[in-house]
């Protein structure tokens, strides 16, 4: 572009020159400025706790461990603010709780993540639901790691309930004030089985469909509910309309009840357990947090009963 | 002198309880090792990926009991020591883990428990990965209505149900059982009179309620075990070791209790209605032998009396109806039935019992 023309001819090019001197002088003197700028700022930076958006994220400080930021660290943290910010000291102790609860729901959230996996692969149908098995042994990446981790997170799963449940017996954690949270934890060992056992149709093999049949024949024999229990017969239950045919959406294991399975297993128990997981969590923190280990208590000190 | 007896004292070899509990147990395994006469069976049975979890069963339950065990030992210990020195019981921290004057009751959670329970989740997942990298979740033939599994089983967890469908008509055995299972379960802590043992390891002060527990808990365990390892084709029992023969045919004269009683000189007991009345008398009595046995452990020594007297009314009729159609009556068919091929004790035209 063409500078602008200053009036006069004479030392038209030589004010052109100063003018142009001055214009460049300046810019240089901006540009030093911004550069000065932009490295104080970037020092700001070298701290990326100081930043805004860290701020915005972690609203507490993680760097510094005095008593109030570990306590901000528990309660403001969406997933750990289940936990009170100080517990008993000897309630740490893997000894005592055994860790069996809390890896209980641990293996809950992978068998989560694993299972929508999964689901990507699968279709509950009964022309594909047994190919997508093979298809997920044998050619999905790494789909056979995530089919047997599903299968043996599932087992260790029941087996760390069962354990939790055994814990809680042998310190007396189910007494008083936690009775109910028993048995919100009864209901929730029920839908764990529950989990399992309706997955276990899934792959559509003979394992699975002769186990469902052996679990669901079972039904027939429900009392005033099924058609070969007792008094069954005498209220009008035939097998196509007593409580095994709700259960499998027919007479006998086929498409229907695939497709009943799967939503079972992948969202209607899930959302049940999360549920009452929400309570039994909730509850733990309302009737006191973790039993103990309390101070032993002596006979002599049992209180008389209020009459 | 002295020396040398006390030395000679502790050198003498004394067989404790637990070591002859572990050679009676090593002399038993010797002798069914011994017997085995199919070990390629035993192989495929145990070898099986769904049977780990069962086999797991075996090693980490005895584990946990004895962990538990441990810490109520000490703590029972502990409990002696106090209830006989109330001097000490005023000023002691009551509990058998260190504790010092000065060190804070509370911990904070972060990270003396974050920390841990992430340690957790690594174990369990390096274990999952372990587990899932070596064993191959298993999968069969595509189902078939056609062709039946035989021996066809449900689920490890379910093992136990399907067991008692051998003792029990499926609706006590599938619908009523497990149902009574869950609600007892769920009355346990609300019969469970005992303000003692809230949150610590105890035997001493809870042995009731424990026992209890653990009889339903091993039997339970020990039913999955039998429907595991034990029961082959045809629901047969095999020991293990022997082979599961798919041609075996076992003749169990499986009779009726009024059929047996009836031979003896009563045959009205054939027909109705005696058949039925005789049959609800026995139940009856089992139920009154059941109830009277619960009853005298609850009533064994002056603790246990003074727990009862805390119990009340609903709390006793409750405890009893549980443990006698769930812990009692089950063994009792059990051994009926695998010892005196006794099928049904009460045969109505609807039910039978």
């Amino acid at each position: 572009m063409e500078p602008e023309r200053p009036d006069g001819d004479g030392d038209g090019q030589q004010g052109l020159k100063v003018r142009g001197a001055g214009l460049i002088e300046k810019a240089r003197g901006q540009a030093v400025a911004l550069k000065e700028r932009a490295e104080a700022e970037a020092k700001t930076y070298k701290d990326p706790q100081q930043t805004q958006l860290w701020k915005s994220i972690f609203r507490v400080s993680h760097d510094r461990s005095d008593p109030r930021n570990r306590s901000l660290a528990i309660l403001s943290n969406v997933f750990l603010h289940l936990h009170p910010a100080k517990i008993n000291r000897d309630a740490t102790r893997y000894n005592f709780t055994w860790g069996m609860g809390g890896i209980t729901f641990y293996l809950f959230i992978v068998l989560t993540f694993t299972g929508v996996l999964l689901m990507f692969y699968y279709h509950p149908v009964k022309v594909a639901a047994f190919r997508d098995i093979q298809y997920l042994e044998h050619d999905v990446p790494f789909g056979k790691l995530l089919r047997n981790m599903h299968r043996w997170a599932a087992h260790l799963m029941i087996i760390t309930t069962w354990l939790h449940m055994f814990r809680v017996v042998l310190t007396g954690s189910y007494k008083r004030p936690r009775e109910f949270n028993w048995c919100v934890g009864v209901v929730l060992l029920v839908l764990t089985m529950l989990l399992s056992f309706t997955g276990y149709l899934l792959p559509d093999d003979q394992l699975g469909f002769w186990a469902v049949t052996v679990g669901t024949n079972m039904a027939r024999a429900t009392p005033l509910l099924g058609h070969e229990g007792p008094f069954g017969p005498q209220l009008g239950m035939t097998p196509f309309n007593d409580v095994r045919f709700g259960l499998l959406g027919g007479s006998i294991v086929d498409a229907n009840a695939l497709l009943r399975s799967y939503i079972w297993h992948c969202i209607g128990i899930p959302l049940v357990a999360s549920i009452f997981m929400a309570v039994h969590f909730w509850r733990i923190r309302k009737d006191g947090g973790i039993s103990g280990p309390a101070p032993v208590m002596l006979e002599s000190e049992m209180k008389a009963v209020k009459k | 002198m002295e020396n040398v007896a006390r030395f000679e004292g502790r050198s003498r070899f004394r067989l404790s309880r637990g070591m002859i509990l572990l050679i009676a147990l090593a002399v038993v395994v010797v002798v069914w090792a011994l017997n085995v006469k199919d070990w390629r069976q035993l192989w495929t049975i145990v070898s099986a990926p769904d049977n780990i979890p069962i086999a797991a069963l075996l090693i980490v339950v005895p584990f946990f009991t004895w962990l538990g065990l441990r810490q109520s030992r000490a703590n029972d210990q502990l409990i002696e020591q106090l209830a006989s020195d109330p001097q000490l019981a005023k000023t002691h921290h009551r509990k058998t883990l260190p504790w010092r004057p000065g060190w804070a009751r509370e911990l904070h959670v972060w990270p003396y428990l974050v920390r841990i329970e992430f340690l957790a989740a690594v174990i369990v997942t390096v274990i999952l990965f372990v587990w899932s990298i070596l064993v191959n979740a298993p999968l069969e033939e595509p189902a078939n209505p056609n062709l039946t599994m035989n021996p066809s089983k449900a689920p490890w967890y379910f093992l136990g149900l399907q067991e008692m469908l051998v003792y029990f008509d499926p609706w006590i055995a599938g619908v009523v059982m497990p149902s009574l299972l869950i609600i007892g379960l769920m009355v346990f802590p609300y019969v469970d009179s005992n303000p003692l043992g809230n949150g610590y390891y105890t035997w001493k002060q809870r042995k009731f309620a424990i026992s209890m527990f653990l009889w339903g808990f091993f039997m339970w365990i020990i039913l999955i075990i039998i429907g595991t390892f034990i029961r082959g084709p045809g629901w047969i029992w095999f020991w293990p070791g022997q082979t599961w023969d798919h041609n075996a045919v076992v003749f169990d004269r499986n009779r009726d209790l009024h059929e047996i009683v009836a031979g003896w000189g009563l045959p009205f007991l054939n027909a109705y209605p005696w058949k039925a009345i005789f049959g609800a008398l026995v139940v009856g009595l089992i139920f009154l032998v059941g109830g009277l046995f619960f009853h005298w452990l609850m009533t064994r020594n002056d603790f246990e009396e003074k727990i009862l007297a805390r119990t009340s009314l609903l709390q006793y009729m409750t405890f009893q109806f549980f443990a006698v159609s769930v812990l009692f009556l089950f063994p009792v068919k059990l051994l009926l039935r695998l010892l005196f091929t006794i099928k049904y004790i009460w045969v109505t035209p609807w039910f039978n019992v």
